[in-house]
């Protein structure tokens, strides 16, 4: 197995990425996910590798504005896209509200879900914006109300291991409003 | 992970090319599951072809009330389509059913509908699978089963298929269309999946280069549909069982009737059964328990999971009456 594994050769492939308004060019193994490239080789450490494997959420970032994760997307695979992490969030004007909210309501324990947690809410506000429903939502042709169930069920794929999930939906309630 | 070559041809027909020339070829569609599966060593393709780009991103209205899906629609956007939401609640229900936000925003509804097994088995390279590796044994069957199939499968593979979408379009009668070297041709989505037999490699009837370009939904007459899932957690999880049920009420009677079990077998499980024994029958609940209690027709439950069979009859009979008292 090991040989079959060296034997086959390593290709590279050329990509564009606009990360937090930044423009790169760069060659990435076609392996690479985008979590391993911005956090290797573009030096955005933000996102996090929890489970690598869709499953905790902490890699979250946003592609074209779409919340994914980043431990399952293949960086060719994303050639030409803007990406936003959780560094990008903050604006000119300091950080953003649902920072000021995690921050306030002490949403953060140890805060390695953080950086996933705050890309996945920027999503939803914009997502329940957008009209898109839930599994909870009680009628399907009504536009979504985010009450404190529709934030949990549509933060679902974000685990936080030290339970801080209370306190999260809160603070994303509070901007919410 | 194997090292890999990565293409992404803006036509149909060179992808087909592509993948037909290179016999260690898949196509890409979101890759949540595909780059999983290569991160555990379970899958190594020399050659992706990524066709998430490919102009099958829409959904469109048929005439006759029906809609076409998009191959590479996104689960989230099919989930916010009004045209589902309002005339096909059992499908959006089982699109918001699927994994999580993020999942649903990556995962691509062909790619739904082909993601492979979550046997713990199949995704452990260090325990034999047959699914895996002809031959090799299955674990399954005398091992952890709790979350698998209790009819359909075969003694070489005791594995569900953990599609949500399946299932809904199973019960909506639903046409997969596809592209192949020897041109266009459409699946009844049931039939796109295979028994698992004594060869449980290929999960469904597709060949190598055969490419799904869309989902056929025909025009339903029946207001009333639901998608039903039972998980071991409220969300973002793979059902333990679900049912898709979509039926049709007048006067107290049943008129239509169509429903199909998810994590029962190695394929979408349609209840044709309890089908029959609703059609023209009075819309009780003791009607409702009554036809499923024919159903999982055949089931062999294994070792421990024969509570699957009253939870999905239970999972039926509760869904059926909720639909025929609310209308919705």
């Amino acid at each position: 197995m090991t040989d079959e594994l060296h034997s086959a050769r390593v290709r590279t492939r050329t990509v564009r990425l606009t990360v937090n308004g930044v423009p790169h060019h760069i060659r990435v193994d076609t392996r690479a996910t985008l979590l391993d490239t911005l956090r290797e080789r573009l030096g955005l450490t933000g996102a996090k590798k929890g489970c690598d494997h869709g499953e905790c959420g902490t890699c979250t970032v946003l592609v074209g504005g779409r919340r994914v994760y980043s431990c399952l997307t293949l960086t060719v695979a994303v050639d030409g896209a803007e990406v936003t992490t959780v560094e990008g969030l903050a604006g000119d004007g300091g950080p953003h509200p649902l920072q000021r909210a995690f921050v306030e309501h002490r949403a953060v324990q140890c805060g390695y879900c953080a950086p996933g947690q705050l890309c996945a809410a920027v999503a939803v506000l914009a997502e329940a914006e957008a009209g898109m429903p839930s599994a909870v939502t009680p009628d399907l042709s009504a536009p979504p109300a985010l009450d404190p169930a529709e934030i949990r069920e549509r933060m679902s794929g974000n685990l936080c291991r030290c339970g801080c999930y209370g306190r999260i939906a809160v603070a994303i309630a509070e901007v919410a409003r | 992970m194997r090292p890999f070559d990565y293409e992404r041809p803006w036509n149909i027909d060179a992808a087909l090319a592509t993948v037909r020339d290179t016999p260690g070829a898949m196509y890409l569609g979101g890759g949540t599951n595909l780059i999983d599966l290569m991160r555990l060593g379970v899958l190594a393709p020399e050659l992706l072809v990524d066709v998430s780009r490919l102009p099958f991103d829409r959904i469109e209205e048929t005439g006759d009330g029906g809609l076409v899906i998009g191959a590479a629609v996104r689960t989230a956007d099919l989930a916010t389509h009004l045209g589902v939401r309002r005339r096909y609640p059992v499908l959006a229900q089982a699109a918001l059913s699927v994994g999580s936000g993020q999942i649903r925003n990556m995962g691509t509804v062909a790619g739904n509908l082909l993601q492979r097994t979550r046997c713990a088995y199949f995704s452990d390279i260090s325990k034999p699978c047959n699914k895996r590796e002809p031959g090799s044994g299955c674990p399954a069957m005398e091992g952890v089963h709790r979350n698998l199939a209790i009819v359909g499968y075969s003694p070489s593979c005791v594995a569900t298929h953990p599609s949500d979408l399946a299932v809904a379009l199973a019960a909506l009668d639903a046409v997969v269309r596809v592209e192949g070297a020897a041109g266009p041709r459409r699946l009844p989505i049931t039939g796109l999946y295979r028994d698992p037999g004594d060869d449980p490699r290929r999960d469904t009837v597709l060949e190598h280069a055969d490419l799904i370009t869309g989902i056929e939904v025909p025009p339903t007459g029946a207001e009333r549909s639901r998608y039903r899932k039972v998980c071991d957690r409220t969300s973002f999880a793979f059902a333990v069982v679900s049912v898709a049920v979509v039926l049709e009420v007048t006067g107290g009677v049943v008129r239509e009737c169509r429903v199909a079990f998810g994590g029962v077998a190695p394929k979408p499980w349609r209840a044709e059964r309890a089908e029959e024994a609703l059609y023209g029958a009075d819309a009780t609940e003791e009607n409702f328990a009554r036809a499923a209690r024919t159903e999982p027709a055949g089931a062999r439950p294994l070792r421990d999971n024969a509570y699957k069979v009253p939870l999905v009859r239970n999972l039926l009979t509760r869904t059926l009456t909720e639909l025929a008292t609310e209308g919705r």
